[in-house]
C-alpha cells in the first residue's frame, strides 16, 4: 500500500547519503521529493506543510551537524516526525457496557457493512464475544440483505426489521441483545454524506437513544484531500471515538493514515486488509512507519501466522521434517495451512526490504495451490504414504482424477522429492544454507 | 475572448440541466471558488507566496500532483511572458488553462455508442464502493424512459447482497434482470444474459461487475474473461466501457483509470458522489495522463442527478459565483 511512497523517502534520503553534512542547500531537493510523496499519497496539504517544515528544522539542528552519518540521523527524524503524526500509542477499543455498543457510520461506498461482518468476527475471535449484529441501514436496497448474507457466513445473528424507522430498529435490536445474552452488538448505519443534515440527525438521535461506547468512522482508504472535510464533519455532528481505514489491500498510499489523527485527534483503530471477513487488523502506528520507511513488518507476519496456524499440527510435521519422514499426507496438511494465512502476496509485501527484492508486485495465484491439493486428494492413502509406488498407470489415474496432467503430477512428485531430500540433508546435518 | 467569458456568455439562460450542476456543486464550490477569490483579492500583485497558495488550492481540489505541477509552470510561464501583475486578471486565464488541460485539443463527445446492428452492451466496472449498481439504476431508467428495450446483468457475483440490490432496482424500474445465484463465474452469468439479449431483442444491456481494486491480478483477469465472453457473443461488445470513480478519490483515480484502461477499453469515466464536498478534480488528472475523458456525473441519489458530462459546466459550476 505504500510502496511508491516508500520508494521516493527511500530515494531522497540515498541523496544526502552522498554529502558529509546537511546543508540547507543539499537537503532541498530531498525535501521537495518527500514533499511530493506524500502530496501524491493524498496526505492533507496543510499536513505535508508542517511536516516538511519540522523536518527540515530538526536536520539542519545543531545534533545533525555534530552527526557522521546525516542520511541516517535525516531518516530518523522522518521516523519520529512520522510517528507524531500517526500517533505513538496504539489506540484501544472501549469494550464496557453490557453489551458493548460499537456504531459505524460514514459515506456511502467507504465500507462499513462489511467491515461490521470483519468486526464482529475479529472480536469473537480475540476477545470472546458473543456479537449480534443490527441492520439500521434502511435506505441502499438490499443493504440488509447484505448484512444478512455476511450474518450467515459467520454464523452471528443479524437483528432487522426491515426498512422502517432507524432508530427505533437500534432501541429494540439493544432490547434484544439484551434478552438474548449478546454482550456486544455492532451497528451497520446507512452511508450518508456529512452535509445532509436530515440523515447526520438520525445519527444524532440513535447516539442519544443507546449512546454506543464507539462511534466510529469507516474511511476508504483511496480518498483524498476531501478526508478532512469528511472527519470534521461526522466529528461535529457526534464526536468520533476511532476511524477504520478500509481497502488498504488496494494500491492506494493511504495518506490520510497520515493526516486523519493529527489533524482531527481521532485515532485510527483498525485498517481493513483484504476482502475476505478475516481481513481486519488493528491499526499500529509503530508497524505502518516501519512499511512506510521500508524496514518491513514481521511482527504483523508472526502474528497472522499464530492466528490461523494451529500448533499441534505444526509440531507434529516439525517433528517429521526433522526425522526426514515427512510425507505428501504431512504436505498436505502444510497446503491446507497455508491457505489459511490469506493471499500470500499480502504476506511477502510485510518482508524487510520486500519492494527491494521486487516482492511486492508479486501476485500468486492461489488456483495453483489448490491444483495442489486437487492431486494429492486424487491419490489414495498408500500413495501418499509412499509416493514410490507411483507409476505410469497410477499417474494417469490421479491425473484425470484431479483434473490436471501427467505433467502437473509429475512436477508435484519431483518438486516432493527434492523437499524429502533436502530434508534427510537436514537430518545428517550436511545442509548448508544459501545464505 | 478567453473561454471564461465564453462559458459565461453561454449560460445565461436558465437551463435546467446548469440549475441541477449549480445545485450538486453548491457543496463542492464553496471552499474552492471562496479560497480562490480571497486569493485574487488578498493577493494585490502576483507573487511567490501567490503561486504556492494557488498550488495548494488546486492539489486541494484533487487534481494530480503532477498536472497541478505542469499547470503551475505553465502559469508562471504566462504570466512572465504577457507581464501579468493584477491576481484578479489570472483568475481568468486559470480557468482557461484548466478547461485546456482538460480538452487537448480533442473533439470530445458525449453520446453513447450505439450499436447499430442491434444489442449495445455496457459495461461497468471500478473499485468497491463506488457506486456501480447505483449508477447503473439511475442510467437504466434513462434509458427507459428513452423507449429503450433495457435489460440488467447482475454480474457481481462476489458481494454480499449485491443481485438482491440490482433486483431491487430492476422491480423499481420496471426492466428485466438476468442473474445466476447458483454461480460464482461472473462471465457465465454475462453469458447467459447476454444470450437473452439477443433472443428477445434488448435495446441495451447494462452489465454491473463486482468491485474489484485494480492491483489484484486474479480479479482483473475475470474481467477479461467476461470482455472475451461479451465479444464472442455480440461482436464488437461490450460498445462502452465505463469506469465509476467516486469523487471523494485522491490520486488512486489515476492509478484507477490506467489499471482498467489495460483490461478493457475503457470508453469513460463517470464520476459520483459530487454531492459533498469533494471536488473530483482528479478527473482532470485522468483526462490528461491516461486520456478518459468524464462522460456522466453524479450529483445527487435522484435518477436525474446523473448527467451527462460537460467540462464547461463543470467548471461554470466550479467558479460560478467568481463571474
Amino acid at each position: 500500500m505504500f510502496e511508491s511512497l516508500t520508494e521516493k523517502i527511500e530515494n531522497a534520503v540515498s541523496k544526502i547519503r552522498g554529502y558529509g553534512v546537511i546543508t540547507e542547500e543539499n537537503i532541498s531537493g530531498a525535501l521537495r521529493q518527500v514533499r511530493l510523496a506524500l502530496l501524491e499519497a493524498d496526505v492533507n496539504y496543510k499536513v505535508v506543510k508542517e511536516f516538511t517544515n519540522n523536518v527540515k528544522q530538526k536536520a539542519l539542528g545543531e545534533e545533525v551537524k555534530k552527526s557522521l552519518k546525516p542520511a541516517d540521523v535525516f531518516l530518523k527524524i522522518l521516523k519520529d516526525e512520522l510517528l507524531n503524526l500517526l500517533g505513538n500509542d496504539k489506540a484501544e477499543l472501549n469494550l464496557s457496557g453490557n453489551p458493548s455498543i460499537i456504531m459505524l457510520i460514514g459515506l456511502q461506498g467507504s465500507g462499513k457493512t462489511t467491515t461490521v461482518g470483519k468486526l464482529g468476527n475479529l472480536l469473537r475471535k480475540k476477545n470472546g464475544k458473543n456479537p449480534l449484529f443490527i441492520a439500521a441501514d434502511v435506505y441502499r436496497p438490499a443493504a440488509i440483505e447484505q448484512l444478512k448474507t455476511i450474518g450467515k457466513q459467520l454464523n452471528i445473528k443479524v437483528y432487522e426489521q426491515g426498512q422502517s424507522d432507524a432508530v427505533s430498529i437500534v432501541e429494540n435490536g439493544i432490547k434484544y441483545a439484551k434478552e438474548n445474552n449478546h454482550d456486544l452488538v455492532l451497528i451497520d448505519t446507512a452511508g450518508r454524506l456529512h452535509v445532509d443534515n436530515e440523515l447526520m440527525q438520525e445519527l444524532k438521535n440513535i447516539k442519544e437513544k443507546v449512546n454506543p461506547g464507539e462511534i466510529i468512522l469507516v474511511i476508504d482508504a483511496m480518498i483524498g484531500q476531501d478526508a478532512i472535510n469528511v472527519i470534521n464533519g461526522f466529528n461535529d455532528a457526534l464526536p468520533l471515538t476511532g476511524t477504520i481505514l478500509t481497502k488498504m489491500d488496494g494500491d492506494t498510499k493511504g495518506g490520510v493514515a497520515l493526516s486523519a489523527k493529527h489533524l482531527t485527534g481521532v485515532p485510527i483503530k483498525f485498517i481493513g486488509v483484504s476482502e475476505k471477513l478475516d481481513g481486519l487488523d488493528y491499526f499500529n502506528p509503530q508497524r505502518m512507519v516501519s512499511r512506510i520507511l521500508g524496514n518491513g513488518d514481521i511482527m504483523s507476519i508472526i502474528e497472522k501466522a499464530e492466528s490461523v496456524i494451529d500448533e499441534k499440527e505444526a509440531m507434529s510435521v516439525a517433528k517429521k521434517i526433522q526425522a526426514g519422514k515427512m510425507d505428501l499426507e504431512d504436505f498436505l496438511a502444510q497446503l491446507k495451512q497455508i491457505k489459511k494465512l490469506g493471499p500470500l502476496e499480502n504476506l511477502l509485501k510485510l518482508l524487510p526490504g520486500a519492494r527491494k527484492m521486487g516482492l511486492n508486485n508479486i501476485s500468486i495465484d492461489p488456483k495453483q495451490f489448490s491444483k495442489l491439493e486437487a492431486i494429492i486428494s486424487s491419490m489414495t492413502k498408500k500413495e501418499r504414504k509412499n509416493p514410490d509406488i507411483i507409476k505410469a498407470s497410477r499417474k494417469q489415474r490421479i491425473a484425470t482424477g484431479s483434473g490436471s496432467s501427467v505433467q502437473d503430477v509429475n512436477k508435484l512428485l519431483n518438486q516432493f522429492e527434492q523437499m524429502q531430500k533436502m530434508m534427510k540433508m537436514m537430518k545428517n546435518g550436511n545442509l548448508k544454507l544459501p545464505f | 475572448m478567453g473561454i471564461f467569458s465564453k462559458i459565461k456568455g453561454a449560460f445565461k439562460k436558465e437551463d435546467k440541466s446548469v440549475l441541477t450542476y449549480e445545485k450538486g456543486l453548491s457543496k463542492t464550490r464553496k471552499g474552492f471558488v471562496d479560497k480562490l477569490a480571497n486569493l485574487s483579492k488578498e493577493y494585490s500583485e502576483i507573487n511567490d507566496n501567490y503561486f504556492e497558495e494557488l498550488e495548494e488550492l488546486l492539489i486541494n481540489a484533487d487534481i494530480g500532483v503532477s498536472t497541478v505541477m505542469d499547470f503551475m509552470d505553465k502559469l508562471q510561464l504566462r504570466v512572465t511572458k504577457e507581464n501579468i501583475t493584477d491576481p484578479a486578471m489570472l483568475t481568468e486565464i486559470i480557468v482557461d488553462e484548466l478547461f485546456i488541460i482538460y480538452v487537448n485539443d480533442q473533439i470530445l463527445t458525449n453520446k453513447i455508442n450505439y450499436n447499430k446492428d442491434g444489442v449495445t452492451v455496457i459495461l461497468f466496472v471500478g473499485v468497491n464502493g463506488v457506486g456501480k449498481t447505483t449508477t447503473i439504476a439511475k442510467l437504466a431508467s434513462k434509458f427507459k424512459e428513452e423507449g429503450k428495450k433495457v435489460l440488467l446483468v447482475a454480474a457481481d457475483t462476489f458481494r454480499a447482497g449485491a443481485v438482491e440490490q440490482l433486483d431491487a432496482w430492476s422491480k423499481k424500474i420496471g426492466c428485466k434482470l438476468v442473474s445466476d445465484t447458483n454461480t460464482s463465474d461472473p462471465a457465465s452469468v454475462v453469458y447467459k444474459g447476454l444470450t437473452k439479449a439477443l433472443e428477445d431483442k434488448f435495446d441495451v444491456v447494462l452489465i454491473d461487475t463486482a468491485g474489484r481494486l485494480q492491483n489484484k491480478v486474479n480479479l482483473m483477469k475475470e474481467l477479461e474473461k467476461i470482455n472475451n465472453v461479451a465479444q464472442k457473443i455480440i461482436p464488437g461488445s461490450p460498445h462502452e466501457t465505463f469506469l465509476v470513480v467516486d469523487a471523494t478519490t485522491g490520486q488512486n483515480g489515476i492509478s484507477q483509470a490506467k489499471a482498467f484502461k489495460e483490461i478493457t477499453n475503457l470508453s469513460g469515466i463517470i464520476l459520483t458522489k459530487l454531492d459533498g464536498t469533494a471536488k473530483g478534480g482528479i478527473v482532470l488528472a485522468i483526462k490528461q495522463e491516461v486520456d478518459v475523458p468524464v462522460r456522466y456525473i453524479g450529483l445527487g441519489e435522484k435518477q436525474e442527478d446523473l448527467q451527462v458530462f460537460d467540462i464547461e459546466k463543470y467548471i461554470y459550476g466550479l467558479f460560478k459565483d467568481m463571474m
